[in-house]
């Protein structure tokens, strides 16, 4: 057990003062501590903001809220892999430990980007059920525990961002929708009373570029919710190929 | 005449139930706008953390809402008004079928219906939910509704911005807010009709606890500094089950236990207990699990209220020294469940708490009895609202969701929060405040600039006098003195002696705050500052808990001392009240009634089933 009381952990930050600031990197190094991870190095850096060679600098910007991989915010890229900083254990990764923003959503400083648009993507799917108001009318419709534990598996989506992170044909400014918010979109479409806005859903989806989608997989790979986005990208181009045959003929 | 504004503090729960109200009823006349102000996206609030449900009074097992009424008076041990609990409980079920046509997917029965378990303090499977990701899921729905109202343009959103102060007229009457831009770092006013604030609890007076970050109490201590009340500091809920962690503790919900989940240690027979007959009992078999909450409480067993089996554990661990090869933890097990019902099962129910144990544990809970111990969770106290409004003590400023104090009494029963949040912000404050904000003689937008200027200006300079001050202090390690010894004095336990000089560390930590520096002197995402700010906060949030807790000689639910072992309802039946007194920086206490007229007290004692308690009503 000696060697535990001087071991360190040795980690780089990619640090971006201003959105259009150049980024540089800096080196610190820690006490290590059993079970640490990537958040408490950003919190003991916040701590004790000096780089390995002595240079006083300011603590790095970053998001985490629940600290615990359920709320999305903290998405970074650690050891070049994307995910969630707050399971990102320490004595998993190989050091020093590279720790950098998401490369594909726009830098407001340091660790903390931009993910506004997966919000507004929501909007472009019509992402909620339209229910008629509030009033005490009883109860919604049944659903079986098969349908509840697919609709679950989609619903469990934080909005983090890796899927379209990761994914070859997305980026922020293009307009392929992506992963996240074609999953929401079939989670919707498949609720009993969601369908009615189906082929508005639909319809949003292919004039937000559905058929980009070149079937990498990658999203699946790095979803830290298993949300079944392979799935629900079949799912989806299904139900807009019905749409497209129903137009055709002519069919609502 | 210009619209009406509501400005909305808090995008978990509570804001969100009430910004979905609002928005509904304005939305014929389209006559009110709502602004919401949230320091993360409204969709990555502290409520998605939570795992265990939502209860609500099912028919079909025997419950009724009287008896949810019952249960969360006798298990808050009668330290609440009775009336808003009643009205809770009541519209519980109409609270469940909404979210239900909202899609929230709950667990089902074969047949379709909305599956239950069974939670703390109560004999009834009461408890709706989805997965162990319950809060997640509701947030979510309540999300969704939300953005549909935005994208109407009845809600205005102002996501990654903190609240400040609240702007009053000459009249002392509401007129607006301040925020803060935590990218541009801009303070700026926001006129409004009627403010609600729905900023969560005060997870961070502790350092660590089971709350999220943004659970920083600045928001309602803030108020608090402008004159609102704060009811019941003491009763902080301290979560039985755990897992440690230098950020945070995570919470191993109370389903686990609802599932059927165990909690035990290896037994000792030379360890004695002395059970309510006052008889000498073992600690167990030698080489067996003691399933020491089972044996104590042969009615309610592993789910007993919170506050006891908190005490349960912190005894087996401190008292008779039985903690996992001496260390200060006990097992929560639920690895039977795995055996004998198989993983998908298990998973179907409990798998967001599972997988939070794998991967900061590393050891697969289905196989493995867990490692757990408790946390500071929730608090009870919060800000003080009328009984039928919501309404602070200050005009137009409301208050919904665990900010407020008004449910759980001296101890939440598990699952009951979420509701709380849900029904003050759908039923009580969203449309309370809408009412007040429509019938206001001067509406906020005619306030005069200097007004708001003044209380920006207020504002402003208060933070750059942060940034400029110097010395060698480091305000993240005041916070970490400042958790540790909220932590070791005013959490399971609370002695007279130790509360004392618990009020004059915190003196010597305000004082010391000052002589520190911050780290980043920018004006753009700065952190540092924040950080600061919210810790000169919790300095007096923190004296309003130790201050309650100090003077409440008796011990009831969460707040326990064993000086004085007993509940006393002849002194001690009252709310605690703080106030701060401007010219000392101290919590003035004074103590409010509590209406008790539908079901009387009677002594809490959960060896023995509990027996609905007569009502008047
Ligand atoms: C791990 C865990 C599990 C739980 N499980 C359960 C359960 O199973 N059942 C149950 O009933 N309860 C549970 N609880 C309790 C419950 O989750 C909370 O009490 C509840 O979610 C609080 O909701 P809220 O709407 O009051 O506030 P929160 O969800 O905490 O939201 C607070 C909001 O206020 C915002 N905010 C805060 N300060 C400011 C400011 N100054 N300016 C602007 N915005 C601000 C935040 O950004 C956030 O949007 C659990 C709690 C924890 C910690
Ligand atoms: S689908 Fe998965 S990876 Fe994509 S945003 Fe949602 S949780 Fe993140
Ligand atoms: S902080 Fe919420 S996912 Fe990491």
């Amino acid at each position: 057990m000696s060697d535990t009381k001087n071991k360190t952990v040795k980690f780089k930050i990619k640090r971006q003062i201003t959105p259009d600031s150049e980024a540089y990197w800096e080196e610190f190094e820690v006490p290590w501590k059993p079970s640490l991870n990537i958040v408490t190095l950003l919190m003991a850096q916040h701590e004790n903001p000096t780089t390995t060679s002595g240079h006083k600098t300011t603590p790095a910007t970053y998001d985490a809220n629940c600290l615990e991989e359920v709320c999305g915010s903290c998405t970074m890229i650690v050891n070049g892999k994307v995910r969630q900083a707050c399971t990102a254990l320490v004595d998993k990764l190989e050091q020093p430990i590279t720790i950098e923003p998401m490369r594909k959503f726009p830098v407001v400083r340091d660790l903390k980007v931009d993910r506004q648009r997966m919000f507004e993507s929501l909007k472009w799917v019509e992402g909620w059920i339209p229910i008629d108001n509030t009033a005490p009318i009883g109860k919604g419709p049944n659903i079986s525990p098969e349908k509840q534990e697919f609709a679950y598996n989609l619903s469990r989506c934080m909005t983090c961002g890796s899927c379209l992170e990761s994914c070859p044909q997305w980026s922020a400014d293009e307009s392929f929708i992506g992963p996240q918010a074609i999953a929401q979109a079939v989670l919707f479409n498949t609720h009993p009373t969601g369908k009615a806005k189906e082929s508005d859903r639909v319809e949003a989806l292919i004039n937000n570029g559905l058929n980009v989608c070149g079937n990498a997989q990658n999203c699946a790979a790095v979803c830290p919710k298993e949300v079944d986005l392979v799935a629900a990208i079949s799912e989806a181009n299904w139900q807009a190929t019905k749409h497209v045959t129903k137009k055709f003929f002519g069919v609502r | 005449m210009s619209k009406t504004k509501i400005a909305i503090i808090g995008g978990g729960l509570a804001g969100l139930a009430a910004a979905m109200k609002i928005a509904e009823e304005s939305s014929a006349t389209k006559d009110c706008l709502v602004q919401m102000f949230s320091i993360v996206p409204v969709k990555r609030s502290h409520s998605v953390c939570a795992q265990g449900g939502i209860n609500a009074a099912n028919n079909t097992t025997g419950d009724s809402p009287h008896q949810h009424f019952d249960d969360t008076v006798y298990g808050g041990d009668f330290l609440a008004n009775q009336g808003p609990i009643k009205r809770m409980c009541d519209e519980a079920p109409n609270i469940i079928n909404l979210f239900d046509r909202m899609g929230v997917p709950f667990n089902r029965t074969n047949e379709g219906n909305i599956d239950r378990r069974r939670f703390g303090g109560t004999l009834h499977p009461r408890t709706a939910y989805a997965g162990a990701t319950t809060g997640q899921q509701l947030l979510y729905g309540l999300d969704e509704q939300v953005r549909r109202y935005e994208s109407q343009g009845l809600v205005e959103k102002y996501e990654g911005w903190e609240y400040l102060s609240t702007i009053f007229n000459e009249n002392n009457q509401c007129c607006g807010i301040v925020a803060q831009n935590l990218t541009t770092m801009e303070v700026k006013a926001f006129p409004a009709d009627a403010v609600i604030l729905a900023t969560g609890g005060p997870g961070a007076v502790y350092g660590r606890s089971t709350n999220s970050v943004s659970n920083n109490g600045l928001a309602v201590t803030s108020l608090y500094h402008q004159g609102a009340k704060y009811a019941n500091g003491e009763f902080i809920q301290v979560h039985p089950t755990a897992i440690g962690g230098d950020d945070k503790l995570r919470l191993m919900s109370e389903s686990a236990r609802g599932e059927g989940g165990r909690v035990w240690v290896w037994g000792d027979p030379n360890k004695k207990w002395i059970d309510n007959d006052g008889n000498e009992r073992p600690c167990g078999e030698k080489g067996k699990p003691w399933y020491f909450l089972e044996e104590k409480y042969p009615a309610y067993g592993n789910l007993v209220p919170r506050d006891i089996a908190t005490r349960e554990i912190f005894k087996v661990v401190y008292e008779y020294k039985l903690g996992i090869e001496g260390r200060p933890f006990v097992h929560l097990d639920v690895s039977h469940i795995a055996r004998e019902k198989g993983i998908e099962y298990l998973d179907r129910k409990l798998k967001g708490i599972l997988e939070i144990y794998e991967k900061f544990k590393g050891v697969d809970p289905h196989e493995v009895p867990m490692e757990i111990f408790p946390a500071v969770h929730y608090s009870m106290g919060g800000l003080w609202v009328d009984d039928n409004t919501q309404m602070t003590n200050l005009d137009g400023v409301f208050a919904a969701g665990e900010c407020d104090y008004q449910f759980h009494g001296a101890n939440r029963l598990g699952a009951n929060s979420l509701l709380s949040c849900v029904y003050t912000g759908l039923m009580v404050a969203g449309p309370e405040a809408l009412k007040y904000a429509k019938s206001r003689n001067v509406q906020a937008e005619d306030t005069p600039s200097k007004v708001l200027e003044a209380e920006v200006k207020r504002q402003q300079e208060f933070l750059d006098k942060l940034i400029n001050m110097s010395g060698p202090e480091n305000p993240r390690k005041l916070h970490h003195e400042l958790g540790e010894l909220m932590t070791a004095n005013v959490t399971i336990v609370r002695n007279n002696e130790d509360l004392e000089k618990t009020i004059n560390k915190i003196d010597d930590l305000k004082g010391r705050f000052w002589n520190s520096t911050i780290p980043d002197k920018g004006n753009w995402a700065n952190q540092s500052v924040r950080y600061a700010h919210q810790l000169y906060y919790l300095f007096d949030l923190a004296e309003i808990i130790v201050q309650g807790a100090l003077n409440r000689n008796e011990s009831r639910g969460a707040h326990y001392k064993p000086e004085f072992p007993e509940r006393n309802d002849e002194e001690w039946l009252k709310t605690t009240i703080a106030s701060y007194d401007k010219s000392t920086g101290k919590p003035i206490i004074s103590y409010e009634e509590i209406d008790k007229s539908l079901i009387p007290p009677r002594k809490r004692d959960y060896t023995k089933k509990s027996v609905v308690g007569a009502s008047k009503n």
